[in-house]
């Protein structure tokens, strides 16, 4: 305490001259208007650089959500549109038409879970029973068949993926239409296999398979992927074809629910003339 | 001593007088703002002690605020002018220091170090409060130019000041 009165003593002139100079300049920016608000500006700028440079760096985070937002933000804008012919409610996709009958109506989700290295393998997507989702509902990404809704909450369902022992979708080689039953063999999670197929199509690597129309989850003609090779049981007047698969699973993120609109009526009239022929 | 001590207030006086009454009405041009007022922290003497002469320096500064509507700028440039004096007139002193009585003056040292003692406080003093009154650098070479100017004809008045002094004093 002493050393420091000593050295403030010692350095008096100094000491006046700091005191005088800030009263002079606090006394200044107080009373002229100027230099107020250009002082105010100045230290408003420096922390306003800070701030957004911060805010910058924040915001590269919240891009994901910002692109959901702006995503649904467009849907509602377009469904807001009296010249569009589309009408969007709640993510669906519905065309108004009075030639053809809306059969199917497309739900976009995002993939929340999702694995490929078990046998039964399932995904979880962000809809539920809220969006309309219900149960036995065909889910395709962009590139292809992904699995079929198994369970609905309010507001998640979980998928049986076409990675699934249970799994079994309909399908058809593009070309000729010759159709069978495809299962996952649980070796690979890019390839799957078509069973029934029979001897007498010329097959060749590279032929698409796609869902048939008898499959009631699904549209028809949607990409399952195409054939890698096959093959011919002895015992067996069918081959069957090893299916590289077309949708990537290890990358799914944003996939579609198609709801099949008129499956409960089909599903109806054939179980009513099952039992009539009992 | 007590002489000094009055004759050093009534120059004061006087020469915020002629400041805010004459100077300050002469319009020389846009970028010509003497200040003459300074003379007074350039004549006082030798022995003022260090403190006196900021806090003499302080209250003129804020004695020409209060006339120029200006609160802090004059003040501001007045204290620093002040702080440097001490520094200048050691940087310029004789080899044998200042004789005992003397005053920082033409009549005593000459022209030659009055302009350069002078020069570079009134300068300097210039300097602050101009860039305090524009307070931004995007003008700066203009607002130097205006320093310049302004200190070369602040100067003039205080050289013109000092021989009207002295041809006083040899009246005397």
């Amino acid at each position: 305490m002493r050393n420091l009165l000593e050295f403030i003593t010692k350095n008096y002139f100094f000491f006046l001259f700091l005191l005088l100079e800030t009263f002079c300049i606090s006394i200044l920016v107080q009373n002229n208007k100027f230099q107020r608000a250009s002082f105010g500006n100045s230290s408003n700028q420096l922390s306003a650089s800070v701030l957004s440079t911060s805010e910058n760096v924040q915001h590269y985070f919240y891009l994901k959500t910002e692109n959901e937002r702006l995503a649904k933000e467009n849907a509602e804008l377009h469904s807001h549109d009296l010249l569009s012919f589309s009408l969007l409610v709640n993510g669906q996709y519905t065309i108004n038409d009075t030639v053809y009958k809306q059969k199917y109506t497309y739900t976009n989700a995002a993939v929340v879970n999702n694995s490929t290295n078990r046998r039964n393998n399932y995904l979880t997507l962000d809809k539920g029973s809220k969006q309309g989702i219900t149960n036995k509902m065909g889910v395709t990404s962009s590139s292809g068949v992904v699995g079929i809704v198994e369970n609905v909450s309010e507001n998640f369902c979980t998928v049986k993926s076409l990675l699934h022992s249970n799994t079994i979708i309909n399908s058809k080689l593009k070309k000729d239409g010759s159709f069978g039953p495809l299962n996952w063999d649980g070796e690979s999670f890019e390839f799957a296999a078509l069973n029934d197929i029979p001897t007498h199509v010329r097959l060749f690597k590279g032929d698409t398979v796609v869902t048939s129309q008898y499959t009631k989850m699904f549209p028809e003609n949607i990409m399952i992927g195409t054939v890698e090779s096959y093959y011919r049981e002895s015992t067996k007047p069918f081959y069957t074809v090893k299916v590289k698969l077309s949708t990537d699973f290890k990358k799914l993120s944003h996939v579609y629910i198609v709801d099949n609109k008129l499956r409960t009526e089909q599903e109806e009239l054939e179980k009513k003339t099952e039992e009539g022929n009992k | 001593m007590t002489n000094t001590i009055i004759r050093n207030i009534l120059r004061f006086f006087v020469l915020v007088l002629v400041q805010v009454l004459i100077v300050k009405n002469i319009e020389l041009g846009r970028f010509i703002n003497p200040f003459v007022y300074v003379l007074f922290i350039l004549m006082l003497p030798f022995e003022t002690p260090k403190w006196l002469l900021l806090l003499a320096s302080f209250f003129l500064g804020i004695t020409i605020d209060m006339f120029y509507d200006t609160s802090g700028m004059h003040a501001a440039a007045c204290v620093m002018m002040g702080y440097i004096r001490p520094g200048v007139l050691k940087l310029f002193s004789p080899r044998d220091g200042y004789e005992f009585g003397t005053q920082p003056s033409i009549q005593y040292l000459g022209i030659p170090w009055f302009l350069s003692y002078a020069g570079i406080l009134v300068v300097i003093h210039h300097l602050i409060l101009f860039y305090i009154e524009i307070f931004r650098f995007s003008e700066f070479f203009s607002t130097f130019f205006r320093v310049i100017v302004s200190s070369i004809f602040t100067l003039l008045l205080v050289v013109i000041s000092q021989y009207l002094f002295q041809r006083k004093k040899e009246q005397e």
